[in-house]
């Protein structure tokens, strides 16, 4: 065996992907088409964002490298919903697209057991339905225990502009032409799904004085909990604000036709994700709005491409021409590239297990935009799983399984392999069920012993983490055992706070409940005296403030985790389960669940139905 | 650990008492809960009498027989109350276990955890698979049919308002960069939350009146002046309901009660109390009688023993061939003039009490009230019905306090989500993905 991973594909997916099993120990090989290509961002300029800035801070929780290389490129930082609660929080970079993959090739490059290799692959070797390497476009037959397809958009990927349509990847890279076809041979159900891109302006044709400047925040956040103040927060670069105008309603509206969504155009198979519609969508479905939001965001401080955010579209070039001109600040904007749509191949994600490995195929796990996401962060999240598991399937050992309450990278895999997915799916915060303890700030908390357990995580992290809990622990038991006393000085302490005086003593903890009051008042004012890191005087904070909310959340989590407890042999056989009614036996036959609890979460599968299958399974396998 | 569950065990309208069981682990405190004893040390396998009390009102005298794991039906905590104060009363009871803390048992979930805890021979798997499946699709059913268009309408008004304010917080989060979406603050949504408590309030007052979720049978009685039609009422009432009002002097159009027959609930109205006078009344009283027979589940259409029909009369026994109908001749006791020959008559005289137990007996046949399956059900789902919007209301008020207080509002909203999923839980609609469809459709988004 020559080795004991491939990785096809160097998007962020497969990067993740490789870094992870290398890191782990195993002899592992990325093969990309194009090596300068490995972590490009052929999309949005940035990294993060709402809910996705969480799965970037639980990767880095599990030892990857997706959040340490956006801080290291960040032109800007912002920590969105800041005024909100804790649980939304989130974390987004504008990342600069030249540096960040540079930096991304040299951390893999300088990787141990790693290596990279330019192919395009098209094809796998399988024996019995088992995955035994990979086969390039040259035949050149490449032997490993497992393989790991991050394919992103280029399966058969068609670009869209206007009414031409070409076979070619993002950025006018080459797509592989026949691997979504051999893994329909092998039995893969095929989905074909279409996403977009805005156009890039030229910077210098930009009028910036009719846009509103955006500026990043003050306070230097990161996405690795590492390392402190990796950038200088004074040297970010701003995006700027603009609107549509009653102008570019009218031209799009004028050459609806020209569109290719809403041309009658009957080439057009793949389907779209519904949150990120082209203007032309934005105007038809919400013609009572009279402008739309526009971003201008900075690409790289080493060209001058601009990304025109909220502008996708798939008229053809001259009326694009039209279109930008029609913006504010950009009458005389040059066109660097225009906006584009592509098609691309992907496979049912119900065809995989939680661990990622294929149902179709032994020893192959599929990762990213090939398994029906949409989202590099989305993509980097299910890539290291991907690489993690595939390790641990080597050593013979049980796969990492993240659980709806313990991730979002949790939920990603569970929504994808559960309900399956028919538009590009995009991580949201309203997925998450337990958000309240799927945060940003808790991220290392809830994952970096399962990094340590699986080897992505060193001993010197390690400790650096226990001796975080260490802390946490040690403040929340000073504030549960000290108490403030009802003196006239304590009271006037109160008063200053706008908090109510007491007149009983009360625990520095139950104190802290009050909406008004924070360890940091409490510090200002001698009331608690030791200095605690920032984090964990954070950690302990939230806490204590929204315990009762987050005992309701752990509570209702038990109840999920009690029927995740519950496992279905995989050799069932639905239809012989008596009783069930027939949608339900087809769903479960479909998806073939692992557990109780996600049996229930398929639509179509009444309670009724999880009751019979329960005494079936009672009784034919005893528990 | 599995939830605590709770349903009336024994069939509705049969026998004099009715059983409740809850079985699990918080078995024991829902009881204390709602007992004027405490059980948490009594040994297991006794018997204990007490009074079911809600907010210092008894609701109802009963035996508590506490059995503690494993040695039980179901291995857990079990304790079963006798109810002995009929129907409704025993429904009252199954709410306040609901609302303190125990999930209604779906049909057949005893004797499925039973099984599951090896408590029950394996031979009886089919068995109780063939159960689940038949029981829970007509217990589905039953539980929205019975929801009046009224009450799914509001419940329905409710969610909706629910999830405009969840959707757009929800946008608010996800998109927080976009000025065009209104901010949804604690501020802003106080006063709809606030509307949402109100509307809580009324719904659950008029479930609990029993007037919007509709229970057992109503019959109207009708016929002429003087027929007898107050005297059948008193009596099926066993109270001088209708008379009492007359001396009073009131002029009420309708007079109405209720009293249990073999367990079930009518509703009896009559159409004393019209004023007799002049000639319009024969007009007034036939008009009233189209109405009672459109309204009622039984019409009871009393002629007199003693006089012939008159021509209203039988343009009643036309009207009434559409119902289920008795003909109830009264007055058996003077002379016979009335000549007819009709279906459905029964013979009776009020003042000599004759007939009555007849009369009784064929609408418990009429309605097969002796075979009650389908009635138990729907009034399990009432009792559901009402434990879940006190739910939703529970969580309504702790919504309201966490506002004031000036919690954050994604977290606010987590309760939000959680009454609109109970509320939906009553009409049958949980769906979380509608929530994301919601977003998609009302805001404009994207890159």
């Amino acid at each position: 065996m020559e080795y004991d991973i491939i990785v096809v594909g160097g998007g962020h997916a497969g990067c993740e992907a490789a870094y992870a099993s290398a890191n782990i120990g195993k002899k592992t090989l990325l093969v990309t088409g194009n090596i300068n290509n490995i972590a490009t961002l052929p999309c949005n300029p940035s990294i993060g964002g709402s809910a996705k800035g969480i799965i970037v801070r639980e990767i880095d929780a599990l030892g990857g490298i997706m959040g340490r290389i956006a801080d290291k490129t960040a032109l800007q930082m912002k920590m969105l919903n800041s005024s909100k609660g804790p649980a939304v929080r989130s974390l987004r970079a504008q990342v600069d697209k030249v540096t960040y993959p540079k930096e991304m090739l040299k951390v893999l490059e300088n990787t141990k057991n790693l290596k990279i290799k330019e192919a395009m692959v098209e094809d796998l070797i399988v024996e019995n339905h088992e995955v035994q390497g990979i086969i390039t476009e040259k035949n050149e037959k490449i032997f490993s225990k497992k393989v790991i397809l991050t394919t992103g958009t280029y399966l058969k990927a068609d670009i869209l502009v206007g009414s031409e349509r070409t076979r070619s990847g993002p950025h006018g890279e080459r797509p592989s032409l026949h691997l979504s076809d051999k893994l329909k041979e092998y039995g893969f159900d095929i989905l074909r799904l279409k996403t977009g891109t805005p156009q890039r302006i030229d910077k210098n044709s930009i009028d910036f004085s009719k846009t509103k400047e955006e500026n990043g925040d003050n306070i230097c956040y990161g996405f690795n909990t590492e390392e402190d103040n990796i950038y200088d927060v004074t040297k970010q670069i701003p995006c700027h604000l603009i609107y549509t105008t009653p102008e570019t309603h009218k031209i799009i509206l004028d050459n609806l036709n020209k569109s290719a969504m809403y041309g009658g155009r009957d080439d057009i198979e793949g389907v779209g994700p519904r949150y990120c519609p082209s203007i032309e969508d934005k105007i038809v479905r919400f013609s009572d709005k009279e402008k739309h939001q526009l971003f201008i965001e900075p690409e790289s401080i080493y060209y001058d491409d601009m990304y025109l955010q909220g502008f996708s579209t798939s008229m053809p070039r001259d009326v694009q021409e039209k279109m930008v001109h029609s913006l504010p600040g950009l009458e005389n904007a040059v066109i660097n590239k225009y906006a584009y749509a592509i098609e691309y191949d992907a496979i049912y994600p119900t065809q995989i297990t939680r661990s990622l490995e294929t149902k179709i195929l032994k020893n192959l796990y599929t990762a990213g935009q090939i398994n029906g996401t949409s989202g590099y962060e989305e993509a980097a999240g299910q890539g290291i799983i991907a690489g993690i598991n595939a390790c641990l399937s080597i050593d013979n050992k049980e796969p990492l399984i993240l659980k709806r309450n313990e991730a979002y990278i949790g939920v990603l895999i569970d929504d994808l392999v559960t309900k399956g997915t028919i538009e590009p799916y995009r991580m949201l915060t309203s997925r998450a069920e337990y958000r309240l303890i799927l945060r940003h700030d808790n991220a290392d908390i809830r994952l970096t012993d399962y990094g340590y357990k699986v080897g992505t995580i060193n001993n010197e992290r390690y400790e650096k983490f226990n001796h975080k809990k260490e802390l946490i622990k040690e403040l929340t038991e000073y504030l549960k055992n000290n108490k403030l006393t009802p003196n006239e000085h304590n009271n006037e302490i109160l008063k200053k706070l706008a908090s109510q005086e007491i007149k009983d003593g009360i625990t520095l903890y139950n104190l802290l409940k009050r909406t008004e009051i924070t360890i940091d008042k409490l510090q200002d004012n001698k009331i608690i005296n030791d200095d605690y890191p920032k984090d964990v005087e954070e950690q302990v904070e939230i806490n204590i403030k929204y315990e009762g909310y987050i005992a309701k959340v752990n509570k209702e989590a038990e109840k999920m985790l009690r029927q995740e407890e519950k496992q279905i042999p995989t050799d069932i056989d639905y239809n012989k389960v008596p009783n069930l009614a027939s949608e339900a036996r087809q769903k479960l036959l479909k998806v073939n669940p692992t557990t109780i609890g996600q049996a229930l979460r398929i639509s179509g599968v009444n309670p009724s139905d999880i009751s019979i299958l329960m005494i079936y399974l009672r009784k034919y396998y005893n528990e | 650990m599995e939830d605590t569950i709770a349903a009336i065990s024994t069939a509705l309208g049969v026998g004099a008492i009715s059983i409740i069981r809850i079985s699990g682990n918080e078995a024991i405190n829902i009881i204390n809960k709602i007992f004027d004893k405490d059980v948490t040390n009594v040994p297991s396998h006794t018997i204990h009498y007490g009074h079911i009390i809600d907010n210092n009102e008894v609701i109802d005298e009963v035996l508590v027989s506490i059995m503690l794991a494993p040695k039980t039906f179901t291995t857990e905590n079990v304790v079963e109350i006798n109810c002995h104060g009929g129907i409704s009363t025993t429904n009252k009871v199954l709410e306040l276990v609901l609302t303190n803390g125990a999930r209604l048992a779906e049909p057949g979930e005893f004797t499925k955890r039973a099984f599951l805890n090896g408590r029950i021979d394996l031979t009886q798997a089919e068995g109780i698979m063939n159960l689940i499946e038949a029981k829970s699709e007509k217990s589905r059913e039953m539980s929205i049919k019975q929801l009046t268009g009224s009450v799914s309408n509001i419940i329905s008004k409710i969610r909706t308002d629910l999830v405009d304010i969840i959707s757009n917080i929800e946008v608010n989060i996800d998109y927080p960069e976009y000025e065009d979406i209104e901010v949804i603050t604690n501020e802003k949504i106080l006063p709809q939350i606030k509307n949402i408590k109100e509307e809580l309030l009324t719904t659950i007052k008029n479930a609990e009146n029993g007037k919007i979720i509709n229970e057992g049978i109503k019959i109207g009685i009708i016929g002429k002046p003087n027929v007898g039609k107050s005297s059948l009422l008193n009596e099926l009432l066993e109270e001088n309901k209708a008379i009492v009002t007359d001396i009073e002097g009131t002029t009420r159009d309708i007079v109405e009660g209720n009293f249990i027959l073999d367990g079930i609930a009518c509703h009896v109205i009559d159409t004393a109390g019209i004023r007799e006078t002049s000639d319009i009344v024969e007009k007034l009283g036939v008009n009233k009688s189209l109405e009672i027979i459109d309204n009622s589940d039984l019409v009871i259409f009393m002629l007199n023993n003693n006089e012939e029909l008159s021509k209203e009369e039988i343009e009643l026994l036309k009207k009434i061939k559409t119902k289920k109908h008795i003909i109830v001749i009264n007055k058996i006791d003077l002379d016979n003039k009335m000549e007819l020959n009709e279906e459905n008559i029964i013979k009776i005289s009020i003042k000599e009490k004759k007939g009555i137990n007849t009369l009784k007996q064929r609408i418990i046949d009429l309605f097969n009230l002796g075979e009650i399956t389908t009635k138990d059900l729907s009034y399990i789902s009432n009792a559901r019905s009402i434990s879940l919007l006190k739910k939703s209301l529970n969580i309504i008020n702790e919504s309201i306090n966490d506002l004031e207080d000036g919690t954050p509002i994604d977290i606010i909203e987590t309760n939000l989500k959680d009454c609109w999923n109970t509320l939906g839980e009553i009409i049958g609609e949980t769906y979380t993905d509608e929530l994301i469809d919601e977003i998609f459709s009302r805001f404009c988004l994207g890159k």
